[in-house]
């Protein structure tokens, strides 16, 4: 398109820069196995969230106030005065929430249909780093409102790192650059917060950059076998995407209009208050599981590590599957245990969600347990153990000849 | 048929070609509104506030200054000069020509009563405050306020004589409250 | 799509916050403002507003609202300022250095009850009364419970030891609350003649409260229609061309 353009400005400036061209060959050109189902819009859905979060929060850096004594007046200023403020903090509230919905419906995705095994490791371990920085941005973001959430999940979530032996008093002193969360903390988070978005989009770059050199996995699974498996990824996958972010947009309104304190918590709209611990304390919904994992050891170094391994172990899937067979179509024993494993996950929700008392403790316990069981042991061992069942000889024909298998043979597009 | 579909572009205009290019065509229209409407309330958001729009008037109390004298008060941020005219003042400020003029504008048009002068005190050039409030500052050379950012001179009717300055002082809306107070904005 | 939903539900379930161990939920009642079409009513407001000022307005303060955000519940410019006027605030440094006490204009916030926290425990039994500006918001399921905290002041029951000072009230967790019961029958003579129940009154002033917490709430739901409508027809559109893309391919 680039060298054969009509436009001679546009050939001037793809000769010196070739932005062009680079369009051309990374959308157009870039080949897309055809039968992607509606589970690979997610991908593209949280680039864009990841922009719709940028743009507000910067809007909203400029009104907000990172100082203890005004960061909630601030804050309430943007929701009263501001024009149109309360739109702009809505979205970007409920878009961290969305923003989760979204990345994690992309993870299990990934780890439905084998996205992570090779030769696309690295893709997949970016994404776990995509995470673990998205993490990190949404509880310093969560900080800044200075309520008494805020400031209570401040304390208890930077308290973690006491439990590091040795140093972990002299760390957490350091990261609060004082005594106890203050107004120090507070500003860095808000340094913290508007930076790390930026780094998020850097990685997301190499992420597209490792996802581009091997192009997408596909529901099958298998390698794309020439021209006939694959479409241009535009207009195909482009307007399939914006579909799917027309979707997307219709619930993220229907929150951010009339609902859009749902998933946020009453508390933080009590100013901090450094001297009374609000009785139930709980983390934003998308932390619940780990917080239950946290809580599960009764140890403190314990918990925190096990805590932090749960995000670990991710990056060590591509490895921990020992099956060559990507997609879970095809090894129906992996499939009753992903299913098995995002039901848990529920659970680790929701144990995460009540105080740890009584049967929510044995609960918790069981639920981590199993999670780790899943990846340490029966993710190893099902890809020794596991009959797959036969793979489709391409995209294109994915004929099984006398196979039980209804799934498969309405395989080369699933549901439009 | 994978191939052929990758090749076909949306410019065949057999019968399918043209309600596809209606779609195509209906669907960016909406799409482009639907943009622009969401770019809009970011661009509101920058424009003042409605606490900062609230406190668009200050009330000033006239009766310390005595003639001659000048103060300074605040007003949407931007410093007001309030000057208690002497009779020469006034009379200076009358006489000019308005030929002489860069913005023609005759004093009786710029003040309420003729011993007070009011006007905003940022120079029309790029924004500076002129000097000329204290007795001590230098005054420009037709006694009124000097810019020393760019050399701009002010006459005792706030108005633009000398230097780049393209305007007179803005004379902000005011009302007397009493023969002692007035009300800016 | 379906198991998307399921998951943003239950997601969002696990996230709905936790009620009160000990205290009963307080039952929910009608309210204009609620659902997705709801708009406040603007009487109801403004007698809530009376009964905020008469009742509630000597300890809990109403900060993060201004006397000019009084035009939204329909009180006219005149109206602003006279209420406004009533108040005494204060200002300053003057031109002497000195702070000094000036009557209230439509841009000032409404004047705290108290100089600072201390000062309103030292008179109030060691009890802080919360500002109210936020308090629907700040309470899980906050305009019931509000109107149920109002209304169900009683009697202890037998056996209980009630502390110094406190009151036996139904919906306040832990039973024993420091405010003593605000609303008596009658007690605010309403300018519209409405009848002053401590029902009404305190269905009043949680319409008051909860526009207070939730001043952009019409002008939300408004918009939200709109955007709802028009995403609908922006995706429906997308699909059908989506379609036409990707009819050779099936």
């Amino acid at each position: 398109m680039a060298q054969q353009s009509q436009s001679a400005l546009i050939r001037w400036v793809d000769h010196r820069l070739p932005v062009f061209s680079f369009m051309q060959h990374e959308l157009h050109e870039y080949p897309t196995p055809k039968n992607l189902n509606y589970w690979w819009n997610f991908g593209s859905l949280a680039g864009i969230v990841l922009v719709i979060m940028l743009v507000t929060g910067i809007f909203l850096a400029m009104q907000y106030t990172p100082h203890t004594d005004h960061a909630f007046d601030s804050v309430e200023r943007i929701m009263r005065d501001v024009n149109y403020g309360w739109l702009i903090r809505y979205v970007h509230m409920n878009g961290a929430s969305f923003f989760f919905i979204v990345v994690y419906i992309h993870i299990f995705r990934g780890l439905y249909y084998g996205s992570y095994k090779a030769p696309r490791e690295l893709l997949w371990i970016l994404g776990v780093v995509i995470l673990l920085l998205m993490m990190a941005t949404a509880f310093m973001g969560y900080v800044l409102p200075w309520g008494q959430m805020s400031f209570w999940g401040a304390t208890v979530i930077t308290n973690l790192f006491s439990a590091v032996p040795l140093v972990g008093e002299s760390v957490v002193t350091w990261l609060w650059g004082g005594f106890s969360v203050d107004n120090p903390t507070l500003n860095r988070f808000f340094a913290l917060h508007f930076l790390l978005p930026f780094v998020i989009v850097g990685v997301v770059v190499v992420h597209i950059l490792a996802l581009h050199q091997h192009g997408s996995n596909n529901p099958l699974g298998i390698d794309r076998k020439g021209p006939q498996d694959a479409i241009p990824f535009h207009p195909y996958y482009t307007v399939k995407d914006l579909f799917g972010l027309g979707v997307f947009l219709i619930a993220f309104a229907a929150f951010v209009f009339f609902a859009p304190n749902y998933m946020g918590h009453p508390d933080n709209y009590i100013p901090a208050n450094p001297l009374v611990t609000p009785a139930h304390i709980v983390p934003e919904w998308y932390f619940l599981p780990f917080y239950a994992i946290l809580r599960a050891v009764p140890d403190k170094l314990g918990g925190v590590l096990l805590m932090f391994g749960a995000v670990a172990v991710l990056f060590l899937v591509p490895w921990l599957d020992t099956s060559r067979v990507r997609s879970a179509r095809f090894r129906p024993v992996y499939r009753q245990f992903f299913w098995l494993l995002l039901v848990d996950c529920v659970v680790l929700g929701w144990v995460g969600a009540n105080p740890p008392e009584g049967a929510f403790i044995t609960i918790g316990r069981i639920a981590t347990a199993w999670y780790f069981l899943h990846f340490l042991v029966i993710l190893p061992l099902l890809g020794k153990l596991e009959r797959p069942l036969p793979l489709p000889t391409s995209i294109s024909t994915p004929v099984l000849k006398g196979g039980g298998l209804a799934g498969a043979s309405a395989a080369p597009m699933e549901k439009p | 048929m994978a191939n052929s579909a990758s090749t076909t572009t949306p410019a065949g205009h057999d019968e399918g070609g043209t309600r596809r290019d209606f779609l195509y065509l209906a669907a960016g229209a909406v799409g482009g509104i639907g943009v622009a409407s969401a770019v809009w309330p970011f661009i509101s958001s920058m424009n003042p506030a409605a606490d900062v729009r609230a406190l668009s008037s200050t009330e000033v109390d006239l009766s310390p200054v005595k003639e001659g004298q000048a103060i300074t008060v605040t007003w949407r941020g931007k410093p007001v000069f309030v000057r208690r005219r002497t009779p020469e003042e006034v009379k200076s400020a009358v006489d000019v020509a308005l030929a002489d003029l860069p913005d023609p504008q005759p004093d009786q048009a710029r003040v309420k009563k003729p011993e007070w002068l009011i006007v905003v005190g940022v120079c029309t050039h790029l924004g500076c405050v002129p000097l000329g409030q204290k007795s001590t500052d230098p005054r420009g050379d037709y006694g009124g306020w000097f810019c020393p950012c760019h050399g701009s001179h002010y006459d005792t009717s706030g108005r633009i004589r000398k230097g780049p300055a393209p305007q007179n002082l803005t004379v902000p809306g005011y009302e007397f409250l009493s023969d002692t107070s007035i009300r800016i904005g | 799509m379906r198991k998307i939903l399921l998951a943003t539900l239950l997601a969002a379930g696990i996230a709905g916050p936790a009620a009160a161990a000990e205290s009963p939920k307080a039952p929910a009642q009608e309210w204009s403002f609620g659902g997705l079409f709801g708009t406040l009513d603007l009487a109801s407001a403004q007698r809530g507003f009376q009964v905020y000022k008469e009742v509630c307005a000597t300890c809990h303060g109403l900060y993060h609202l201004s006397y000019r955000n009084l035009g939204d519940i329909g009180f006219n410019e005149e109206e602003v300022k006279a209420i406004a006027a009533q108040a005494t605030v204060r200002d300053g440094p003057n031109d002497q250095g000195e702070m000094f006490d000036r009557p209230g204009r439509p841009s000032d916030r409404f004047v705290r009850p108290f100089a600072n926290e201390k000062a309103a425990r030292a008179t109030n039994n060691g009890a802080y009364p919360p500002d109210l500006s936020l308090i629907t918001k700040a309470r899980a399921d906050g305009p019931n419970y509000i109107y149920g905290l109002l209304t169900g002041y009683g009697d202890p029951p037998p056996g209980t030891v009630m502390g110094e000072g406190m009151n036996w009230n139904k919906y306040f967790p832990g039973h024993q609350i420091a405010m003593p019961p605000p609303l008596t029958a009658n007690g605010v003579t309403y300018s519209d003649g409405t009848p002053s129940s401590v029902e009404q009154m305190a269905k009043d002033l949680v319409t008051f409260l909860a526009w207070s917490a939730e001043p952009e709430m019409e002008q939300r739901k408004r918009t939200g229609v709109k955007v709802i409508l028009f995403l609908l027809v922006l995706t429906g559109l997308l699909y059908a061309v989506k379609r036409k893309v990707w009819a050779a391919v099936h």
